[in-house]
């Protein structure tokens, strides 16, 4: 298993946005999120990717426990740790969060240098063939801002897969771009997918998720209502909220 | 050559000696304030009020009190406090340093809270530390926010150098009206603009060169 948690809570001063979530990956699965707005699916990936802290629960990433309970506090690992498991998770944005200031290329290269301490003629080759794979090797020595979207997003996966991480997370990662422009990221996401890439998919796209995750969570108000497969979950649920939600969506 | 009985073969290599004064001044105040600047930002930023909050009133004191003021604090102050001076052009380069660093502060303060929060957070998920991220992802994008009003505020300096005649600093004004009060004339102040104005117009040039280097990207 490669990420466990348990009872996961978290509050924003006196709103309840996570109100205990168990959830468990396991390695090569690909899982999507579903859920309202507000009901909590990004808190959910700030907390696994240490930008948000938990008030309760734990969360064990690839074995190492990154958060435990000591009482009725979570107690975090020490800095150490903390880094160790950061690098095994990697996290696409909604709106990308490129570095405006460097490449393209250099947006891929600079933290396989900087934080894994990789040779920068090796971290230049598996740039450019995350480059080629996401096929944007000719935007190689272009700026962010020449890019579109859908291409911001590709380069934002491709610095991310860089790292090598065991679990990518992706935090709505096509709800900033114009519709004609979802179909490149879904398409990658799926390439991934077939690879076995481990991964953590919050969407508005259901469709998506139905045709690509092994196993759909449907989240409202801070827990989880329903999981399983997309079969399950979107053919005939049983549950009366997840219905609702679906209804509501496909009215719009 | 004269002017108005003003000898300008005499005044003019008077002139470009006390713009060399004008120009020690103005490299010295930069050299020394702008990282200054930057180290008075980020205590601003500090989530410490024991550090915020001392420098907050550090900057208004220097920013809500006429350089003129300080130079003369700078100048005699320390005779009062510790019985001891510096000499002219230390007591300067002092009040300059410690006047524009507030003022450096404030604007690299503006320059910090521009970047989004987004840049922090990728770099963290990546495994950058937080001395990383600001070095090669937050400092630089800063630094180019930060370029036009920098700028502005060293066209001011290069003016403000004329206050220094105040605690008898050998600087340009100085040796203008000097010369005016000597040859009962208003020629050497009038000779003395077209003085700042060359230096200053180097320091826009040079400006304008350093934004449209930093112009292959947009944030």
């Amino acid at each position: 298993m490669l990420l466990k948690t348990l009872n996961l809570q978290k509050s924003f001063g006196k709103t309840h946005v996570l109100k205990g979530i168990s959830l468990e990956v396991n390695e090569g699965e690909v899982i999507a999120i579903i859920g309202p707005s507000g009901s909590g699916k990004s808190t959910l990936l700030r907390c696994l990717t240490q930008l948000e802290r938990v008030d309760k629960g734990t969360i064990e990433v690839d074995g190492i426990q990154m958060v435990g309970m000591n009482g009725e506090k979570a107690v975090y690992a020490d800095n150490k740790i903390l880094h160790e498991i950061i690098l095994k998770v990697g996290l696409v944005f909604q709106n990308f969060n490129l570095f405006p200031n460097f490449s393209v290329i250099k947006n891929i290269i600079h933290a396989q240098v900087k934080v894994l301490g990789i040779e920068k003629s090796l971290a230049h080759k598996k740039a450019m063939e995350l480059l080629e794979k996401m096929n944007l090797k000719e935007k190689a020595t272009s700026y962010p801002c020449e890019l579109s979207g859908g291409q911001q997003q590709r380069v934002a996966i491709a610095r991310a897969l860089a790292l090598n991480p065991r679990i990518l997370f992706f935090d709505e990662p096509t709800s900033a771009l114009d519709p004609e422009l979802t179909g490149e990221i879904l398409k990658v996401i799926r390439s991934l997918a077939k690879e076995k890439m481990t991964m953590v998919i919050v969407t508005h796209e259901m469709a998506f998720a139905r045709d690509v995750a092994d196993r759909v969570i449907f989240m409202d108000d801070g827990v989880i209502v329903e999981e399983g497969t997309p079969e399950e979950v979107f053919g005939n649920t049983s549950n009366e909220r997840t219905k609702e939600f679906l209804q509501r969506f496909n009215q719009n | 050559m004269t002017i108005d009985n003003v000898p300008l073969h005499l005044l003019i290599p008077d002139m470009l000696e006390a713009s060399v004064e004008v120009i020690k001044i103005f490299f010295l105040t930069i050299i020394f304030s702008i990282p200054l600047g930057f180290i008075v930002a980020l205590a601003r930023r500090s989530r410490f009020r024991i550090i915020s909050f001392p420098t907050r009133i550090y900057q208004l004191i220097f920013r809500g009190t006429p350089l003129m003021l300080q130079l003369f604090f700078f100048m005699y102050g320390p005779y009062y406090i510790f019985g001891f001076s510096f000499n002219r052009f230390t007591a300067c380069i002092l009040a300059f340093v410690i006047n524009y660093a507030a003022y450096f502060g404030e604007i690299f303060r503006g320059g910090i809270a521009a970047i989004p929060k987004g840049q922090y957070e990728a770099a963290k998920v990546l495994g950058y530390t937080k001395l990383q991220t600001f070095l090669h992802i937050i400092l630089p994008q800063v630094i180019k926010h930060v370029i036009p009003a920098t700028g502005n505020e060293l066209m001011t300096l290069v003016k403000d150098t004329s206050l220094a005649q105040v605690i008898s600093v050998p600087e340009l004004f100085r040796v203008a009206t000097n010369a005016g009060t000597r040859y009962f004339s208003s020629i050497p102040i009038i000779i003395a603009a077209p003085f700042y104005l060359i230096m200053n117009s180097v320091v826009e040039v040079t400006f304008k060169m350093i934004e449209k280097k930093m112009d292959y990207y947009k944030n």
